[in-house]
Parts: C-alpha cells; sequence; structure tokens
C-alpha cells in the first residue's frame, strides 16, 4: 500500500477572502449603477432630487410665515370665544388621558398614534408664536400622557372601561362645545377652522360605520325588498360626487324636514358626509363578508345557532376584522374630503384658509396658508396611513 | 279528533320574510312620504312649482370657457350642456394623462434603481395625503394666477405662461386633414394585415420573416407617399403669440382649467400608480419564471405573460379610479371654472330652482358612470380568463 505522508512543515495555504468593496460602494454599485441605464436614471433622479429639495428649503427658510403665526389661533379653533376656549382643553384634556391610557394598554399601533400626537404637542410648545398659558396647558398635558401611560401598563383591566370611554368620547366632545343648556350654549355656526374639520371627520366617521354595517348586510340580505333598496341607495352614492351630495344636504335636507326642524349648517354637513360615507363603508363591509368561507355559514347552522347569532358570533368577527385596513383607508378618504365643506360656505380648516387669503391684509400669502393647511391634512392622512399598513401585517390580511 | 300540530304564523318561514318585508317598505314609504310632502309644502310657500320648463327660459350670464358657441341670450338648458361638455373635456384630457403619469410612476417604484423607486414613493404618499381641494387651490391661488401680467408672460419654448392662462402650441385642421387621416387609417389596416400574414409564414416555414419591422416600413412607406402626394404634413401646428391683451393662435387654458387639470392629474396619478404597481406584482412569480425556462426574451415575456395577466388585475380598480376622476372634476366650482356643477349652481342661484338642478346634476354623473362602468365590463370581460 502506498504510504500517504503529510508534509507538516509547510505554512498552509490560507484562502483569504475575496478582496470586497465597502459595504456602501457595493450596495451603490447594486441598487444605483448596475447598468448604464440605471446609473442613468440615478443621475437625472439625484438632479431632480437636488433640485426640488434646494428649492423648498430654501422657500421654507426664506419665506415670510408670520401669517400663520398672526392666525394660528383662527386656524385651529375658528371664532370659538375665547372665554369659552377651556371647553376645547377639557375635551382635549380627555383625549389625552384616553390616549395615553390605551398607549400603556395596547402599546402597537395606538403607541404609534400617541408619540405621533405627542411629537406634534412638543411641537407647538416649541412654537415662538404660542401663548404662554397655551405652552403651560400643553406642557401639562404632555405630563398627563407620560402619566397615563404608566397608569395604563400597571393596570391591565382598564381595557373595557376606556373602550367605552372612546365610544363616548365624540357625544361628550360636542356636549362640552355646544353647551346644551347646562353651560352657556355656544352655537355650533362660530365652530371652525380645524377643530371642525376634526368634529366632521370624526362624527361622519363613527356614524357612518354602523349605517355602513347595516347596508352592507342588507346588500347581501335574501329579502330582496331590502337587498334593493340596499343596492339603489349604495349605487347611487358612489355614482354622484360628495359635492352634490352636501348641496343636497344644504339646500333639500331644510325642505324635507318642513318648517318644524332647524338644524345649523355643520349639522347638514355631518348628515352629507355620513351619508356619503356610508355607502363606500358599506362596499368595504360587504367584501369582507364576501371573503368569509361558506363553511364558517355551514358550521354556525349546524351548531344551531339563529341568524343573529350566527352574524354577531362567527361572521362578523372575522369579517371586521379582514376590512380595518380598507377601512382605515376610507376613514383617510373621508378625513380628506371634509376639507370640500370649505365650498358649502363652513369654515373649516380649509374654509378658514380661503378666508385667510381673502384678506387684503395677507396679499399674496396664498402659497404660505395652504401649503400649511396642505400640511396639517398630510400629518394626520400620513399617520392613518402607516397605522393602516401596520395592522395589515399584523392582522395577516390576504396571508393564510 | 286529533289536532294537527301547526307552528304560528310569526315563526313561519314563509311568511315571517314577507312580514319582515312589508314591515320595511312600509317604513321606507312612510318616511318617504313625509319628506316629499314636506317639501311639496314648503315648496309652494315660496311659490315654486316643480318642473323643467324654466331650461327654456334666457340664461342671462355669460360662460367664459365653453366649447360650443354660448351667448348670455342663449337658454338655461344651453348652458347646463356647455357645463356637461366642460366636464367632459377635463374628465377625457385628465383620464389620458394621468393614466401615462401613473403607469411611469408605477414603474419607477418597481425600479431596481433605488433613488428612483424612492423618489416615486415620496411622490405617492405627498399627493394622496393631501385632500385634492387643497392642491387644486394651491395650483389655482398659489401659482397659476400669481403667474405674471400677460405682457410680461414668461416663455418656455413655445409655451407661455400668464395669469390670463396657459398658451401651448394646437394643431389645426386643413383641406388635406381628411386624406391624411383616410391613408393612415388605411396604412394602419394594411400593415396590421402584413405582420399578420408574414407571421402566420414565419410559424409555418420556420424561418424568419421580420413581421413586426416589415409591418411599419409598409407604414412609413404609406406615409412618406402622401406627404409627397399632398405636400403638407396631417395638421399645421399653431404656434400661440402675444398680441395686445391676449393669445393669437395656439390654445389658451385658463388659470382655473389648468388648476383643476394639474391637481386631478397629480392626484389620481398616485392612486394608479399603486393600482399599476399592485397588478405588476400580482402576476405569480412562477409565471416569469415559466416564460424564462422557455427562453422567452424578456420583452416577449413583458408582451405575452406578464401584462396579459396584470391587466386582469388592474382593470376593475383603474375603472373605479377613471369614475374617481371624473367625479372630482366637479370640485372645479371651487375654482370658478364652469362644469355642469358650478353651472347648475349658477342657474340654482339665478331662479331658485334647487331641487331640479340638483337632480340635473346627478342624472349627469350617474348616467356618465353607468355608461362607463358598462363599457369598462366589457373590455374586462374579453381579457377576463376564461374558465371552465
Amino acid at each position: 500500500m502506498e504510504e500517504i505522508s503529510f508534509e507538516t512543515n509547510k505554512e498552509p495555504d490560507i484562502l483569504l477572502p475575496p478582496k470586497t468593496q465597502s459595504k456602501a460602494l457595493r450596495w451603490m454599485k447594486e441598487n444605483l449603477f448596475s447598468g448604464w441605464f440605471n446609473a442613468l436614471l440615478t443621475i437625472v433622479s439625484a438632479l431632480v432630487t437636488g433640485y426640488i429639495l434646494f428649492h423648498s428649503i430654501q422657500f421654507i427658510f426664506t419665506e415670510d410665515w408670520s401669517v400663520i403665526a398672526v392666525n394660528f389661533r383662527l386656524l385651529m379653533i375658528g371664532q370659538f370665544p375665547v372665554e369659552e376656549v377651556w371647553r376645547i382643553w377639557t375635551a382635549f384634556g380627555l383625549l389625552t388621558v384616553l390616549l395615553g391610557l390605551s398607549w400603556g394598554l395596547w402599546k402597537g399601533s395606538m403607541a404609534h398614534v400617541a408619540v405621533s400626537i405627542l411629537a406634534i404637542m412638543v411641537v407647538m410648545l416649541v412654537m415662538p408664536f404660542i401663548q404662554m398659558n397655551t405652552r403651560l396647558i400643553l406642557g401639562g398635558n404632555i405630563v398627563l400622557l407620560f402619566l397615563t401611560f404608566f397608569i395604563g401598563t400597571k393596570l391591565p383591566k382598564l381595557k373595557v372601561p376606556v373602550l367605552l370611554v372612546w365610544l363616548l368620547f365624540i357625544p361628550v366632545t360636542i356636549f362640552i362645545l355646544n353647551g346644551f343648556g347646562v353651560f352657556e350654549p355656544v352655537s355650533s355656526n362660530i365652530w371652525g377652522g380645524f377643530l371642525l374639520t376634526m368634529l366632521i371627520a370624526s362624527v361622519s366617521i363613527i356614524v357612518s360605520f354602523p349605517i355602513g354595517l347595516l347596508l352592507a348586510l342588507g346588500r347581501r340580505s335574501t329579502l330582496p325588498v331590502v337587498k334593493y333598496f340596499c343596492v339603489i341607495y349604495i349605487e347611487f352614492i358612489r355614482g354622484i360626487p360628495l359635492i352634490t351630495v352636501l348641496f343636497i344636504g344644504q339646500l333639500m335636507i331644510p325642505l324635507f324636514l318642513g318648517n318644524g326642524i332647524e338644524i345649523s349648517n355643520v349639522m347638514r354637513a355631518m348628515i352629507g358626509m355620513t351619508l356619503f360615507s356610508a355607502a363606500y363603508l358599506a362596499e368595504n363591509i360587504r367584501g369582507g363578508l364576501q371573503s368569509i368561507p361558506k363553511g364558517q355559514y355551514e358550521a354556525a347552522q349546524s351548531l344551531g345557532l339563529s341568524k343573529a347569532h350566527m352574524m354577531t358570533f362567527v361572521i362578523l368577527p372575522q369579517a371586521l376584522k379582514a376590512v380595518i385596513p380598507a377601512c382605515v383607508g376610507q376613514f383617510i378618504s373621508i378625513f380628506k374630503d371634509t376639507s370640500l365643506v370649505a365650498i358649502v360656505g363652513l369654515t373649516d380648516l380649509l374654509g378658514m384658509g380661503q378666508k385667510l387669503v381673502a384678506n387684503p391684509e395677507f396679499l399674496g400669502k396664498q402659497m404660505e396658508v395652504f401649503l400649511f393647511i396642505g400640511f396639517i391634512y398630510f400629518i394626520f392622512c400620513f399617520l392613518m396611513a402607516h397605522v393602516s399598513r401596520r395592522l395589515e401585517v399584523k392582522l395577516g390580511v390576504g396571508e393564510r | 279528533m286529533k289536532k294537527a300540530i301547526t307552528t304560528p304564523f310569526w315563526r313561519d318561514k314563509r311568511i315571517v320574510p314577507i312580514l319582515l318585508q312589508v314591515l320595511f317598505s312600509a317604513l321606507v314609504l312612510i318616511a318617504g312620504y313625509y319628506f316629499i310632502t314636506n317639501a311639496i309644502s314648503g315648496l309652494q310657500q315660496i311659490g315654486i312649482k316643480l318642473g323643467f320648463d324654466f331650461l327654456k327660459n334666457t340664461a342671462g350670464f355669460t360662460i367664459s370657457e365653453s366649447m360650443i358657441d354660448f351667448q348670455p341670450t342663449d337658454t338655461y338648458g344651453k348652458a347646463l350642456l356647455v357645463g356637461i361638455l366642460n366636464t367632459l373635456r377635463i374628465a377625457f384630457f385628465g383620464i389620458i394623462l394621468t393614466s401615462i403619469i401613473g403607469l411611469f410612476v408605477g414603474i419607477a417604484k418597481l425600479s431596481n434603481n433605488w433613488l428612483l423607486s424612492k423618489l416615486a414613493t415620496v411622490y405617492i404618499e405627498l399627493f394622496r395625503n393631501t385632500p385634492l381641494l387643497v392642491q387644486i387651490f394651491i395650483w389655482f391661488f398659489a401659482v397659476f394666477l400669481p403667474l405674471p401680467k400677460i405682457q410680461e408672460a414668461v416663455t418656455l419654448g413655445p409655451v407661455y405662461l400668464s395669469n390670463r392662462g396657459i398658451a401651448i402650441p394646437w394643431f389645426e385642421t386643413h383641406s388635406n386633414t381628411v386624406f391624411w387621416i383616410v391613408t393612415i387609417v388605411l396604412g394602419l389596416i394594411l400593415a396590421y394585415l402584413l405582420s399578420k400574414v408574414l407571421l402566420k409564414m414565419e410559424m409555418e416555414s420556420g424561418k424568419r420573416r421580420y413581421p413586426f419591422i416589415s409591418a411599419i416600413g409598409l407604414f412609413a412607406a404609406i406615409v412618406i407617399f402622401s406627404i409627397i402626394f399632398t405636400g403638407t404634413g396631417l395638421i399645421t401646428i399653431h404656434t400661440p403669440a402675444v398680441e395686445g391683451r391676449g393669445f393669437v393662435g395656439g390654445y389658451t387654458l385658463s388659470p382655473g382649467y389648468s388648476a383643476i387639470l394639474v391637481g386631478l392629474v397629480i392626484y389620481t396619478s398616485t392612486y394608479i400608480a399603486e393600482i399599476i404597481r399592485a397588478g405588476i406584482l400580482g402576476v405569480p412569480k412562477g409565471q416569469i419564471e415559466a416564460a424564462k425556462a422557455l427562453g422567452l426574451k424578456n420583452s416577449t415575456t413583458l408582451r405575452l405573460v406578464i401584462f396579459p395577466q396584470a391587466i386582469r388585475i388592474i382593470i376593475p380598480p383603474l375603472t373605479s379610479q377613471y369614475l374617481n376622476l371624473v367625479k372630482n372634476s366637479s370640485l372645479a366650482v371651487a375654482v370658478g371654472f364652469q362644469d355642469i356643477v358650478s353651472v347648475g349652481g349658477t342657474v340654482m342661484n339665478q331662479t331658485g330652482r334647487a331641487v331640479e338642478s340638483i337632480v340635473m346634476m346627478i342624472a349627469f354623473y350617474l348616467i356618465f358612470s353607468l355608461i362607463t362602468s358598462g363599457l369598462m365590463n366589457l373590455f374586462n370581460r374579453k381579457v377576463q380568463l376564461v374558465e371552465r
């Protein structure tokens, strides 16, 4: 047999790793300069980005933003009387408590929302034009947010009560703002600015959800009369623009209700928005109902559940969970669409902006005013879109 | 005597649904009756009779932009027709432009190029998370209205920008245009037939016959022939020029029209970009791998494998975006462009015929929506997968 010998004295051949470019260089080569076409695209987009960034930054820092500073109060709360502003702060404090508690209780997406609101409060706190007492209240709210966050983490039992208070939050807010006999009444006709935008958006979201649910169930009903009523309603509303629905709200609702009932402009806009968004929400919810496999219905029936029980305990929990992201998307559109009430003469955030630029004192400040308004809408819509994407991943919609 | 066991009628499965429906209809009818009697009595109090006779009356207001000749002495009916045409004008150009931009942004977002894809993402997030009306206001009040006076108009090549509007070069037809259209249509048909024949020959013989290149060559030959024959082009391009206080030649877009068009196009394009991206990503990866395994070129894979499958996913949401664009064009009322809602509002203010005006606006949008979804459904059925 051949003897196998090992050379022991020789230095072993150590294979060095291949020479690599630094990580950043490699990443750039793969993602930006992988071919001549890609390199061209990179250069063109870099030029475009640079141009836009340069001019935007230049605009932001050289422009005179005093029009916003002077009218900040009008843009936020409209002509709400100064001596009654404590009502808004009370409602805002309640919101802070709820947010803090929910942040502590649920974490996850709630944490993102709470932190964003916190960031907005901090930014407002350092703005130079904010009055001192407003600053104090904001600071107090920030402390309150942290305080309730710790309470929330310590007391997980609060989940159900907090949910109940969330449901009551908007009615309570409207009660506080309006007074309704307990306090001096503040007519809803002078509600304005961002406050009004938020109120219209939240009322139409909250009220239209149950109506949309009923419409979706009705559309899938086996009773032809109910079914066709819902189909006609949904398709009718989805076929016409929101502005015509708002016109109907402003001009025809008083006509339909006769002389006996008077409702304010704001209320009519809220009704219009609600009727409109209910049809869209109904279609979203119907999508969820259709995604439930037939086996679920059959299983529920074979367990002997009545129709109502089957819906409440088997079908709806699954269907609603599946459509949460789509519904949040719909809420974003409702929020954006509230800007249309400016056309029918309400002074919401955008309506207030329109009034400001019409004022000769602020001539030529259109860009500043509308950019600021757009920025506010953007923050909230982007936040909601972000939460919707998170929920989509978390709930595993579309993944099996 | 044995008593038969019967279910009481309120538990009878045959009767309960009927009862429920009767109850539901009764509720709807009562509510409807209440509303309508209120409305009629309210209208009687202010002395207005429902009816569309007023459409024959003289309008008495001017419409600054109109595709057909309109004078203040014309009727309300004609004014509304002008409004409808203006809405259709926004819809037509809006849909074309937004589709092109949406397609590019959607593809850019899918690009391997990191910078380009991030740029597309920022574009989408920025413009879809701001209300359309705010965007239109920014375009109108902060971009197009503050442009310099017409005498000091900014020129970008042949395009003039001024606060009176934007003047762009536009085409004009002439006596030879009809001949041109005929030859172009004829050329397209001939080229298509030639490519079909050559492709069939290529498949049968297995030899290359260059069907696509030959078809283009034939079409080019026909075009060159008609240039030599007529001595003119298809159309003449008119570049605008400033003369006194107005533009001469070209095509002038008013600030209102520009604002609503730019706003709508950008806003809708963000949605279309996402739809196109979802459609392309929605084609199963196995399909692309299978095409590669068969040895298809990249362009052929795109044309014959990815595109036909992506279009099936894209069409239904795309239809609803087009309809949204048309419905959103009603925001023109906010910048003074006289579309159907704006004209309807003017008619409403002048005549006090709120109900009729709103009914006519609604009827227009409903009919338009029905026609569009009908057409898109037809197209959809054509490209849809045929299953057993």
